[in-house]
């Protein structure tokens, strides 16, 4: 909402204060203020002139030699507007005028003759081209001939205004007004508020003679009511008015036009003129649209009704989209005589419904769908009566043809000082309170402490205590409410255990070399489909679609975290970042269908990307590539930080190197991926070796035992043994090192593997892998012959099992 | 033979001084003390003496085959000192050169300010709540006095899945969910922060996934100016303790009043420079008081309970905390950028 000060100033007293003072106290008591605009702040010295004389310059075709009257003087001024003439009334800059955009008017000689300043045009003037009529666009602007030579243009095109940008929230719809921002300010400032007047004059012919009202349904529209205005005389509106339209951001088009967005600005309430002979038919008929029935609107746009849109109609065919926008076969033209002048009031939801569903916003609609006043439907309309016959020569027929069941009650609210107090944490009195509801304007009555307001139906916003408990307070002021501390129990918050352990598990990957990432849940279809962890695909789950994307980048919800993740390597490796490690941890959107009505499952999981060199150091000349381990390393020290026990099991996963990748598990559950990304998905992704890992971080949380019992500190000297066995180059050593920890017994504690052999002395198709077995009782010392009966076990078992020999 | 003895003492002293490594000084022990050396012999000879001077003679010897002894290991640690030093000569490198770099990662820097805002709070006794992202009307909606066809809702532009589930456009379900969880009978302090999805194009200000955090006091008698003590000491901790703050009424469905929060600009000190565009004030947090309508539908009774609740935009408050220009910067996940904010 643009609020000219000009215009505010008919309704209010802001004479003693600035425009940045006012808009401060705008902001600080409840609207926001988003900007406070000057519309020509520079033209001094430009007066209004009468051109008394206009010939060609003699040493040019396209200039004119005028001489220029400004009442006390005649100046010699050269013009090259092609619109120029004897006798126009125009906008003279004499010399030492300034000019919007720094301009400075000097005496010149042009082509030999002196010039003595400069007529203007509209846009020299600092007007925006959009509001400068047809017929000035291309030349100087001309004022009526009753305009008084002399005067400074300034004022006569409200160039000193300065425009306040309201930056309305959806509940002040109030202050969609003039007057509403009066009542606003005179409440800031604690001033009256100056009414218009809306009395008009009769002619002798009966309105009810031209019209007739039927509405269908009340509750959708509560009231309509038609005056008819005869004798009326196309033409443009007052300058002043003009000014104030465009200080609104309104265009001028005719004084009838004007009238109804004056009106609308003035009050809030839309109206709307209809050309009474276009209506042809005497009649008004508001009813719901029929589905499929056809109307042109306004704006030359052809729109199909779908069946819930409030019309306007003349019995026959709608000439109107109720409180949107006009039809243009009853729009008013430069042949208009009768107009047919609509105020009505129309239900909030049924004029959003129509405005969403054909996307069209006017200011009438967007006043209407947040609810206007009740109360000012019928003043709106005499007003405009009453201008119509004041600046478009009307005879306003007698008597409004209605239909009327509009409810216009106020509201009322039940105040008291100590709950008031009690909710603000402040020691208002109640004659402080008294004043405030005075300085609203806000009808009350009052017993001691006790105050039954009655709310304005302008104030649509508000029906409960606490909505007058935020008047109260904006208007006391927010910087008097004192600083307090909650009276409750204190006792100090605390994390729970899995939002520590998220904690746990991003800071150890942060040391072990990787960054943390965030990256969009919505992906593409195609993206969804892509390096999904073997476990969740066989749920058989679905990403989940949008209804309405924006763009097919963003259609679907994430399943996995990696294909958005690799992107991310993909975007920096581009940037010749070529050594990366990054890790996200973040929620997946689980779905049996793509269309679905359910809430998906939301689950966490841990994802990392690796690429390029993991070790450099270039002048020992050591480089080290990630690889498999580096990254199966990290899984092992994720599982570690949980106290839980990976397994690894060799595996063909799409997307995935299929000798490099492994699924990995926990107590016999799939619970993710490692591996290097299949060669080919590198290359889409223009990555060298890549190697992720993705795991269901929310399952293995939940394995987390919170509270590790106490194992003893062996006071007992442990035995180690070193076993190393031949085996076949498939073998792996992970499954042997199983069977050597099951067949061991229970004094194996652990088996390590410190050598992996294969090549010289070493027949072709085997390898050799070292175990060390390391055997504990933490109560005891061991026997050697223990020891040698379990080795003996484990030596029976890998030879059975897995065809391993001893090495010589 | 006394004074055959003293000669043999300075000679073999000096033999010592002479040696300059430890092999002849080894020489000089073995021809000095060893068994067929000269002092071993002066020894064998005392049968020739007299009763009297026999034990005057032991005693001699004995003296001189202390003090070469002395001499001999006063020499050698002095000998092996130097191989010593001379072996670290040789070990010396060239400490310039750069060391093996430790790699480390860092923590994103929306992680970094929740984590700094859950941490504030925790210590102020707040718990921290989570909830679904894929919500339904009623939660994000519904339940904080936003009905179907209210006004408001043009304020956030939804992504919707059916007609009835959205991805929530603010992480205040979180507050419904809790208040419905704790059953209407029970104080509740929590923040919850979390993704938060808008229809939004993205550009420099504007993300079509943000991050909120979003907090939630509920108890008797709370008060408007409690809200106000709680995020006049959460301002001071996150932005500098010499912060002020102020309020603006503004407009949230599910608070009444409501109200919008300015932290005095920190660039200028409150006088007023660029970022603060002259105002000396940068909002940072909508908040206000729980509305009745919310209270009830989650079952707390609005004659027994009342609350506040505030809510912030992470990526603003790094925005401003960091200077960072473009909030797609936290999306794009730029490693030159992801590393500016720690120590790597
Ligand atoms: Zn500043």
């Amino acid at each position: 909402m643009f609020v000219s000060l000009n215009w505010l100033k008919q309704y209010v007293n802001i004479d003693n204060i600035t425009p940045e003072e006012l808009a401060e106290r705008i902001t600080r008591s409840g609207i926001e203020v988003e900007g406070i605009e000057r519309i020509a702040p520079e033209s001094t010295n430009v007066v209004v002139g009468y051109v008394e004389s206009c010939e060609q310059h003699p040493n040019a075709d396209k200039l004119n030699l005028c001489q220029i009257n400004v009442g006390t003087e005649t100046y010699q001024i050269i013009c090259g507007a092609p619109n120029i003439a004897q006798g126009q009334k125009i906008a003279a800059a004499l010399p030492g005028a300034r000019l919007p955009g720094g301009m400075k008017i000097k005496k010149a000689k042009l082509r030999g003759v002196e010039s003595n300043g400069m007529v203007c045009s509209l846009q020299e003037l600092g007007i925006d081209e959009k509001f400068v009529p047809k017929e000035f666009a291309e030349g100087i602007f001309v004022f009526p001939e009753d305009t008084e030579v002399g005067t400074p243009v300034a004022e006569l095109l409200n160039l000193d205004d300065v425009i306040l940008e309201l930056g309305l929230t959806p509940n002040r719809a109030d202050a969609m007004s003039m007057l509403g921002v009066a009542y606003e300010v005179a409440a800031i400032l604690n001033k009256e508020v100056n009414l218009p007047d809306e009395a008009y004059p009769t002619s002798d012919s009966k309105a009810a003679d031209f019209v007739q009202v039927k509405v269908e349904d009340g509750e959708l529209n509560p009231y309509y009511g038609a005056y008819v205005i005869e004798n009326v005389k196309i033409a443009p509106s007052p300058l002043w008015m003009r000014n104030y339209l465009i200080a609104a951001g309104i265009r001028p088009i005719n004084n009838v036009v004007d009238i109804t967005n004056y009106v609308l600005l003035v009050y809030g309430q839309p109206l709307h003129a209809f050309d009474y002979d276009k209506v042809a038919t005497k009649e008004i008929i508001v009813r719901t649209a029929n589905e499929g029935e056809t109307m042109q609107t306004l704006d030359d746009q052809e729109r199909t009704l779908k069946g819930d849109e409030l019309v306007i109609t003349n019995g026959k065919e709608p000439i109107a989209l109720a409180g949107v926008m006009g039809g243009a076969n009853s729009e008013v033209s430069n042949q208009t005589t009768t107009v047919l002048l609509e105020a009505a009031y129309f239900d909030s939801r049924a004029i959003r419904r129509s405005s969403k569903h054909h996307n069209l916003r006017s200011e009438a609609s967007s006043r209407y769908e947040k609810g206007i006043d009740p109360n000012r439907v019928k003043k709106a309309g005499a007003y405009a009566a009453r201008l119509l016959a004041e600046y478009a020569g009307g005879t306003v027929a007698e008597g409004v043809v209605e239909f009327d069941e509009l409810d216009r009650q106020e509201k009322k609210v039940e105040l008291d000082t100590t709950s008031v107090n009690a909710r603000l944490g402040t020691a208002i009195s109640d004659e402080e309170i008294a004043s405030i509801l005075t300085r609203l304007q806000f009808h009350f009555e009052q017993t001691n402490s006790q105050f039954t307001v009655s709310i304005p139906t302008r104030r649509g916003d508000i029906s409960l205590f606490e909505d007058m408990l935020e008047e109260i307070a904006r208007i006391y002021g927010y910087d008097n409410i004192p600083y307090t501390l909650p009276e409750g129990e204190a006792f100090a918050g605390k994390l729970t255990t899995k939002q520590y352990l998220k904690r746990q598990l991003k800071q150890y990957l942060q040391g072990a070399g990787l960054m943390e990432t965030i990256t969009y849940s919505l992906t593409s279809k195609a993206r969804t489909e892509m390096l999904v962890s073997p476990e969740v695909k066989e749920q058989s789950v679905h990403a989940v679609a949008l209804k309405m994307p924006m763009s097919e980048e963003h259609s679907h919800l994430r399943i996995s975290l990696l294909p958005e993740l690799v992107d991310t390597l993909s975007y920096n490796v581009a940037r010749k970042q070529d050594n990366l490690g990054y890790f996200e941890f973040g929620r997946v959107f689980l779905s049996e269908e793509e269309q679905t009505t359910e809430q998906p499952t939301e689950t966490a999981r841990l994802a990392g990307a690796i690429t390029g060199m993991w070790m450099e150091q270039p002048w020992q000349q050591e480089k080290k590539p990630v690889d498999f381990y580096v990254v199966k390393g990290i899984v092992e020290g994720i599982f570690a930080q949980l106290d839980l026990e990976p397994a690894f099991q060799q595996a063909q996963v799409d997307g995935y190197h299929p000798g490099r990748t492994a699924t990995v598990s926990h107590n016999g559950r799939a619970v993710g991926v490692v591996g290097q990304l299949h060669p080919t998905v590198q290359k889409a992704y223009d990555l060298k070796e890549t190697y992720v890992f993705d795991l269901d971080a929310a399952y293995l949380m939940d394995q987390y035992k919170e509270e590790p019992s106490f194992r003893t500190v062996p006071r007992h000297p442990s035995v180690t043994r070193d076993i190393a066995l031949v085996v076949d180059e498939t073998a792996h050593a992970g499954d042997i090192q199983r069977t050597i920890k099951e067949s061991g017994g229970e004094l194996v504690q652990q088996v390590q593997i410190f050598d992996v052999y294969q090549g010289e002395h070493m027949e072709t198709g085997k390898k050799s892998i070292a175990y060390t077995v390391l055997y504990q009782d933490p109560t005891r010392t061991l026997t050697d012959e223990e020891v040698e009966a379990s080795y003996n076990s484990i030596m029976e078992a890998v030879k059975a099992v897995h065809g391993a020999e001893l090495r010589s | 033979m006394r004074e055959k003895l003293e000669a043999l003492q300075a000679e073999a002293i000096e033999k010592v001084q002479q040696a300059d490594n430890l092999q002849s000084l080894q020489d000089v022990r073995v021809a000095y003390l060893g068994k067929k050396g000269p002092i071993t012999e002066v020894l064998r000879g005392m049968g020739k003496l007299s009763p009297e001077e026999r034990p005057v003679i032991g005693e001699l010897a004995n003296k001189v085959r202390e003090a070469i002894a002395t001499a001999l290991d006063n020499k050698k640690n002095l000998l092996e000192e130097a191989a010593l030093n001379e072996q670290l000569q040789k070990e010396a490198i060239d400490v310039t050169l750069p060391g093996r770099p430790v790699k480390t990662g860092g923590p994103h820097l929306l992680t970094s300010i929740i984590e700094e805002v859950e941490d504030l709070f925790l210590g102020m006794g707040f718990e921290i709540k989570e909830g679904p992202e894929v919500e339904t009307d009623y939660f994000n909606f519904e339940a904080l006095n936003l009905p179907q066809d209210h006004p408001a809702r043009d304020m956030q532009d939804t992504f919707y899945i059916t007609d009835h589930l959205l991805l929530r456009t603010q992480t205040s379900p979180v507050q419904a969910r809790t208040m419905r969880e704790y059953n209407g009978d029970k104080a509740i302090k929590m923040i919850c922060p979390g993704i938060v999805y808008r229809r939004d194009s993205d550009d420099a200000t504007h993300s079509h996934q943000f991050t909120q955090i979003e907090g939630l006091l509920i108890d008797k008698n709370v008060r408007m100016s409690d809200l106000k003590g709680v995020l006049l000491e959460f301002s001071r901790k996150l932005f500098g303790a010499d912060r002020e703050i102020r309020l603006r009424p503004s407009f949230f469905p599910f608070t009444e009043p409501s109200v919008e929060v300015d932290v005095t600009c920190k660039v200028c000190d409150g006088k007023g420079c660029n970022v603060c565009k002259h105002t000396g004030w940068i909002e940072i947090l909508g908040a206000g008081m729980v509305h009745s309508n919310v209270l009830r539908m989650s079952g707390y009774d609005p004659e027994e309970y009342s609350g506040f609740a505030f809510g912030m935009g992470v990526e603003r408050i790094a925005m401003l905390k960091y200077g960072v220009d473009d909030i797609r910067h936290f999306y794009t996940n730029d490693v030159r950028f992801l590393s500016q904010y720690h120590k790597a």
